[in-house]
């Protein structure tokens, strides 16, 4: 069965959807990323859908869950690159994708993520940690 | 030569398939990017209702000529339970299944015209239609 690929860089997992996703790959993907997160102790998760032509309610629906499961997982989610033709279609939908943080391209998305993961005392890819060493003391 | 082309829709891979031809259709009708992007997101929501709830179906996909006016229309038919309340169904966060319950209510905003006939035990049939403006 065909997998969309899930690249470890530092604190981060990076995934471009490439193709039209039809519902069993959008929720391998979920189930994938799920374990990811975990086995690579991941922080934070950047999805980049630039790619995508259609966003419709279920894969809404799928981002939202990725977002909220990497939550618990204590791992930010930002979603990168989303077309203007996509999100004003997502709006008129009814799906304004509530819970899941969303940056114009890889590179905001990755600067949201450092500035997060910083200010609650993680290390981002490269990035230098701005905490406090108290801070950063207490957190280990 | 007119497009018509009917579709059979059994499995989540058909609704990619589906989203496909109604793209290449709303492209060679030239639709703007936006209209393309909804008819296909409202035919991706119909898809999932007509195999979801109406235990599959078939989709018709016609180009449509009006003056200098072009236009896609799009049929969706089941013959599986059909909907014993449509005006409810039509109500956003309505679901009898797992989902968000946008379908019908979304693909209505997304399209310039909307239609539906469900008769319970026979089978549902939702057409929707979007036009160059």
């Amino acid at each position: 069965m065909d997998r969309i690929p899930i690249l470890k860089m530092g604190d981060y997992l990076l995934v471009t959807v490439q193709v039209d996703m039809h519902d069993r790959l959008a929720m391998t993907l979920q189930e994938d990323l799920a374990d990811r997160i975990v086995e690579a102790r991941a922080r934070a998760v950047l999805i980049d859908i630039s790619a995508l032509e259609v966003v419709d309610s279920f894969i809404g629906r799928m981002l939202g869950s990725i977002a909220a499961i990497a939550r618990v997982l204590d791992a930010e989610t930002v979603v990168v690159g989303m077309r203007p033709a996509v999100a004003i279609t997502l709006v008129e939908l009814g799906l304004a994708l509530p819970g899941v943080r969303t940056a114009l391209n890889v590179e905001k998305g990755m600067e949201i993520l450092r500035r997060s993961l910083d200010a609650s005392g993680g290390n981002g890819a490269g990035a230098e940690s701005l905490a406090q060493p108290s801070d950063a003391d207490a957190e280990r | 030569m007119q497009r018509d082309d009917t579709l059979s829709l059994r499995s989540s891979e058909d609704i990619v398939l589906i989203r496909q031809a109604v793209r290449t259709a709303a492209v060679d009708l030239r639709l703007s990017l936006v209209d393309q992007t909804k008819i296909v997101t409202a035919a991706s929501e119909l898809a999932r209702n007509t195999l979801d709830y109406g235990g599959g179906g078939t989709v018709r996909i016609q180009a449509l000529q009006d003056g200098s006016r072009r236009g896609l229309r799009l049929t969706f038919e089941d013959k599986g339970p059909g909907i014993p309340d449509v005006e409810r169904a039509l109500k956003d966060g309505y679901t009898t299944g797992s989902g968000l319950g946008l379908g019908l209510g979304g693909a209505r905003r997304l399209s310039s015209e909307f239609a539906i006939e469900s008769r319970p035990g026979e089978g549902t049939k939702v057409t929707i239609a979007r036009w160059t403006s």
